[in-house]
């Protein structure tokens, strides 16, 4: 408890006498890659609340939907419902790629709105398997246009299933990472269908242009020796890195004590961080091929007509997927599925698409929009920050540093999240 | 019509049976000829990631999937009435006095690894916590400074060299490997010595039904303290990683590095 105590201390301290003097932002974490692993340290979250009225909701957003076999524990569209007992806003809350409904972030970011007072409905990616089994018409994710009907869709469902239960005031609509991407093209489509009529929206850590960050994120498996092809010889090496440091290190159990260690003594080089987040990346990017092609026999990596059993070895498919690229993705299987349908599209004219320039002029001019950025996010190039800026004008809020949501749960950015949801 | 049918005769089929396994809604496709897929194992030379000794994969498929539904219609909506009836302070009181009986297990093993130190703080700490904490009911011996460890046989072994032998899920108790299920057979069979020389009810003629009632709430509380539930990350590899977790945080622990 004490060590602890001493490395959080650490943590918080060190950085702090260079900073604070230049421009009073807390959050300690310099590095880009450090903080998009670290996260926010407990003692900088805000306070959450210790009960919370929550339960799942299980939705059949697309009746009659076929299910094969070896998803046969997927049973509908899962998404996490936080209630208050009065009258109050509601807000929908999108994932990041590749995160479900409960992933930590998301979740954070509900109780930080349920204390405030809101009512908070979670959705999983759009990329996440359990949305593409049970929420995506076409079984194939990533593009903004459709993923945003998916998503619309499946709130109207959600909404369907507890409007009974509770009073709405308004509704509200937010995001990180691609699923802010997606918010704002859910905002757009409400601007016709006029179902919700959102008052606000907020994007944290948006990409501009889907396509970009993604390059920009392969790039970080670039820095592997030998690049992502060799993945896995990586990948052990770094595991025994990690074991060996815990076998000589003292600890008592795999906890906080010792994942704060590895940063503070620098475990792991910058370039072996990067490429770890890289091979996170990857590992997701593999769950969504793999229930893509599953759900559409399209014969990508599962030979086409074969029907898995619950019972089958994923391995080989694990190893296959988990070593396609991004671009392997979009050239072979994503872009080929559009242009089958529209013959005249080119691919520039699809990347353009996958892009908040695309619908920049509502962007601009719809009040109800903010966006969260940070400086150092690796996701995003300098100009694309300054993109940012002037679109949003004043109500874009850029951060010095927190890389890629690293700071999303750090106290001062969820105020920040609380308050414009509130004004 | 046929497919329809058949569809809707699975459909209908009561959730239990769908343990068994659905080859008969599969017919559909099946006719079809299987086309190779673009892109296969052979174009990768790679070592693999997460991998583990597994040649029972089939069967421990079968058994993980066994404990979804296991969780599902009987251990989940047990652990939900235990914690819809009693009050959070209460839980709290009862997952502190198991883990305090477990101590027992942790010191028998600390001492089995010849580790002083540790045996002297967990003995320390079980008798602190079953006196000053009202038999474990509360943790000052954390507030002492006494860090708990965590010892089961199967990290003894471990710790001796056997290694942890081919990955195995248990009904039940879920993910294990051959050594750390032999190791819970003997950590069972030493609380159970215990447990008869120290006779805690022995003029009571209720003894066997008391015993029983402990051990099932014990049971109960150790899955209330558990917070994984099966194929909840949704992800098609959950298998994999849990497999991985698993088995990587047992080889850290017991305290020997990965093989290269």
């Amino acid at each position: 408890m004490r060590l602890k105590l001493l490395l959080i201390a650490c943590l918080i301290l060190l950085p702090l006498p260079s900073l604070a003097a230049d421009d009073g932002y807390g959050y300690p974490i310099t590095g880009s890659y450090e903080a998009t692993i670290m996260g926010t340290p407990a003692p900088l979250m805000p306070e959450f609340p210790a009960r919370m009225n929550v339960r799942q909701l299980v939705l059949q957003v697309i009746p009659d939907r076929l299910k094969p076999p070896i998803f046969f524990y997927d049973e509908g569209l899962r998404c996490t419902f936080a209630y208050q007992k009065q009258k109050a806003p509601l807000v929908f809350l999108i994932a990041g790629a590749g995160a479900s409904n409960q992933s930590t972030k998301l979740i954070s970011m509900m109780k930080a709105l349920y204390q405030a007072g809101f009512h908070v409905i979670t959705l999983p990616s759009p990329t996440h398997a359990n949305f593409i089994i049970s929420a995506s018409q076409s079984g194939i994710p990533g593009d903004l246009t459709e993923d945003a009907a998916d998503l619309y869709r499946a709130m109207e469902v959600a909404w369907k299933q507890v409007q009974g239960d509770i009073e709405v005031s308004s509704f509200s609509l937010g995001g990180y990472s691609m699923g802010a991407a997606e918010a704002a093209f859910v905002a757009k489509l409400d601007e016709e269908r006029r179902v919700f009529n959102f008052r606000k929206v907020l994007m944290v850590n948006p990409p501009v242009n889907v396509y970009s960050s993604a390059i920009r994120i392969e790039e970080l498996l670039k820095q592997i020796p030998g690049g992502a092809n060799k993945q896995g010889i990586f990948f052990n090496k770094m595991l025994s890195k990690f074991s060996e440091f815990y076998r000589y290190g003292n600890f008592v159990a795999i906890n906080d004590d010792f994942l704060y260690a590895i940063y503070s003594e620098r475990l792991f080089s910058h370039e072996q961080t990067a490429g770890l987040i890289g091979l996170t990346y990857r590992i997701n990017l593999a769950g969504m091929i793999f229930a893509s092609d599953v759900m559409t026999n399209s014969g990508y990596v599962v030979p086409k007509n074969r029907v898995l059993r619950s019972t089958d070895s994923l391995s080989d498919y694990f190893l296959v997927s988990t070593h396609l690229s991004f671009f392997d993705y979009f050239n072979e299987y994503f872009y080929p599925y559009f242009q089958k349908r529209r013959p005249d599209l080119t691919k520039e004219a699809f990347i353009e698409s996958q892009s908040l320039r695309s619908i920049e002029g509502y962007l601009k001019s719809s009040v109800k929009f903010s966006a969260m950025a940070n400086e150092n996010d690796f996701i995003v190039s300098k100009g694309e920050i300054d993109y940012l800026r002037q679109l949003f004008g004043e109500r874009a809020k850029i951060y010095p540093r927190g890389g890629h949501l690293g700071n999303l749960e750090y106290k001062e950015n969820m105020a920040y999240m609380v308050d414009f949801f509130k004004e | 019509m046929m497919t329809v049918t058949r569809y809707h005769a699975c459909r209908m089929i009561p959730a239990l049976t769908l343990m068994l396994s659905l080859p008969g809604c599969a017919a559909t496709r099946a006719n079809t000829a299987e086309e190779r897929p673009m892109h296969s194992i052979n174009e990768f030379r790679d070592q693999r990631f997460a991998d583990v000794a597994d040649p029972w994969e089939g069967f421990n498929r079968s058994m993980y999937r066994f404990n979804f539904y296991f969780d599902k219609y009987v251990f989940l909506p047990v652990v939900t009435g235990y914690e819809f009836v009693t009050p959070g302070f209460v839980q709290q009181r009862i997952s502190g006095f198991y883990n305090n009986l477990n101590e027992v297990r942790n010191l028998t093993n600390s001492m089995f690894q010849l580790k002083g130190v540790e045996s002297a703080t967990t003995l320390g700490r079980f008798l602190t916590n079953s006196t000053l904490g009202l038999g474990g009911m509360f943790d000052p011996a954390t507030k002492f400074g006494l860090a708990r460890h965590d010892q089961d046989f199967g990290k003894t072994l471990g710790y001796w060299g056997a290694s942890s032998g081919p990955y195995l899920v248990l009904p039940i108790f879920g993910p294990s490997s051959l050594r750390d299920t032999g190791g819970l057979a003997v950590d069972y069979g030493i609380s159970y010595g215990i447990y008869t020389a120290v006779d805690p009810f022995p003029n009571s003629s209720n003894g066997l039904a008391i015993s029983a009632g402990i051990s099932t709430l014990g049971t109960v509380d150790a899955r209330h303290q558990q917070s994984f539930r099966y194929y909840e990350s949704g992800y098609p590899f959950e298998y994999y990683m849990v497999r991985f977790l698993y088995h990587e945080k047992r080889e850290i622990e017991t305290g020997k590095a990965p093989v290269e």
